[in-house]
């Protein structure tokens, strides 16, 4: 009873192997991917990955977004990163949050789709700052 | 008959000659291991994203709401062109390559009454269309300088492209470089960026029953999101692929620099040792005949 979990960066192939179950930050909330899940294109938004084997979370990576294919056997992240959660640095998160902030103010309020790119920006800084912030 | 101190001058500046050629040859090999295992890291990321395109394209392409990125404008009046070429010369044919068949699509598209506007990347490519195409270039990239080409650097080019497709600059995108097939051998590529052409799914349909997938959020969304991230691993692909193929020109120029430079020093020295020995023999005629005179 395993999925195969893949989190691949445009650089390299970040990890790769079998998971009991794997929760990914997809943008309408967190979800569970077990063996056997329906297949799906998911969105992410700024969050955790989290695995689990053996009832334990065994490791927590940051991802800034990006997108996810699950299958009933695979479950396949593409993220342009995933950093694990003890390696975030808090400096980085809060300058990418001033970044985000500055860019979502200078966007125009009326092109919807500029907003919501700012706005996704905006929301994955946040994520990132508030788990580099927890201990 | 050269003398002999401009004979040794001349030796001296070709073995220095090729002290360097081999040198760069080293180190082209050296970044072209780099360069190649670069190459391959990104396949798997490259591989996956056309895996999720081909399932969300192909419902959506007869869709009327789907993204002009992937359908196109319509029409196929202004074509950007994208040459990639080196910052660095001394890599063979390489960057002329790139600049002929450039060349050879702007006055095709010329002539079929397109317009045509140019965004090279690389100091090379530039420099070369600037001699005669400098109204048509609107923007130029230059990474040089830079030890590793990272993907933020591809994705800021290809928000550029984005941004300029957007304003409706241009409705057609196509990027010329030069493939790696192997060390001694890079091919000259065009490829289409905008409209996204639809990878072939017929080959993998038929090994992989279709799926449907479910979408999360709808698929309008999920490709506005994925054309753009597309458009940057394609291009960030294409930057990979030609410095791979940049060192291996490079290490094969080279290579074929210092063979040519060792033939010319055997060539020289031979010639050398000649005089030399002519030397030798004239002094010792006129020694003898002095001798034989008195």
């Amino acid at each position: 009873m395993s999925t195969a979990l893949e989190i691949v960066s445009p650089e390299k192939l970040l990890l790769s192997r079998p998971v009991d179950m794997a929760v990914i930050p997809a943008e309408e909330g967190d979800m569970g991917v077990l063996e056997g899940h329906a297949p799906m294109i998911v969105l992410l938004r700024g969050g955790t990955v989290r695995l689990y084997e053996a009832g334990q979370v065994t490791a927590e990576l940051f991802v800034s977004g990006g997108f996810a294919e699950v299958t009933p056997e695979r479950c396949t992240v593409l993220a342009i990163e995933a950093i694990p959660l003890p390696e975030l640095s808090r400096a980085e998160a809060e300058r990418r949050l001033t970044a985000a902030e500055a860019a979502y103010e200078a966007v125009d309020k009326f092109d919807v789709d500029a907003r919501e790119q700012a706005m996704a920006r905006l929301q994955s800084a946040r994520a990132m700052l508030e788990l580099a912030a927890a201990p | 008959m050269p003398s002999l101190k401009a004979l040794r001058i001349r030796i001296n500046s070709v073995k220095s000659t090729q002290k360097i050629t081999s040198a760069m040859k080293m180190v082209a090999a050296s970044k072209l291991r780099r360069a190649q295992s670069q190459v391959e890291a990104a396949r798997p990321y490259a591989e996956r994203m056309e895996r999720m395109l081909a399932a969300l394209a192909a419902g959506a392409a007869q869709n009327p709401g789907a993204p002009r990125m992937l359908v196109g404008t319509g029409h196929d009046q202004v074509h950007l062109l994208v040459p990639i070429t080196a910052d660095r010369g001394l890599a063979g044919a390489f960057n002329a390559n790139v600049g002929r068949a450039t060349r050879t699509r702007i006055e095709e598209l010329e002539a079929r009454g397109k317009t045509v506007k140019l965004m090279p990347i690389g100091r090379k490519g530039r420099d070369y269309l600037r001699r005669e195409y400098a109204s048509r270039i609107v923007d130029d990239v230059s990474f040089a300088g830079k030890r590793r080409i990272e993907f933020a650097d591809a994705a800021a080019v290809a928000e550029r492209i984005a941004t300029m497709f957007h304003d409706g600059e241009f409705d057609v995108c196509t990027l010329i470089y030069n493939r790696f097939i192997s060390v001694i051998s890079q091919r000259t590529t065009e490829q289409q960026l905008i409209p996204t052409p639809l990878p072939q799914t017929a080959g993998s349909a038929a090994s992989e029953s279709p799926r449907l997938y479910e979408f999360e959020p709808e698929e309008e969304t999920l490709l506005a999101a994925l054309l753009p991230q597309n458009l940057a691993t394609q291009l960030y692909r294409a930057l990979l692929e030609s410095a791979a193929g940049e060192q291996g020109a490079r290490m094969t120029a080279m290579d074929n620099a210092t063979r040519n430079a060792g033939e010319m020093i055997d060539r020289l020295t031979l010639l050398y040792n000649r005089t030399r020995q002519a030397n030798i023999t004239k002094e010792l005629i006129e020694i003898i005949s002095g001798a034989e005179a008195l």
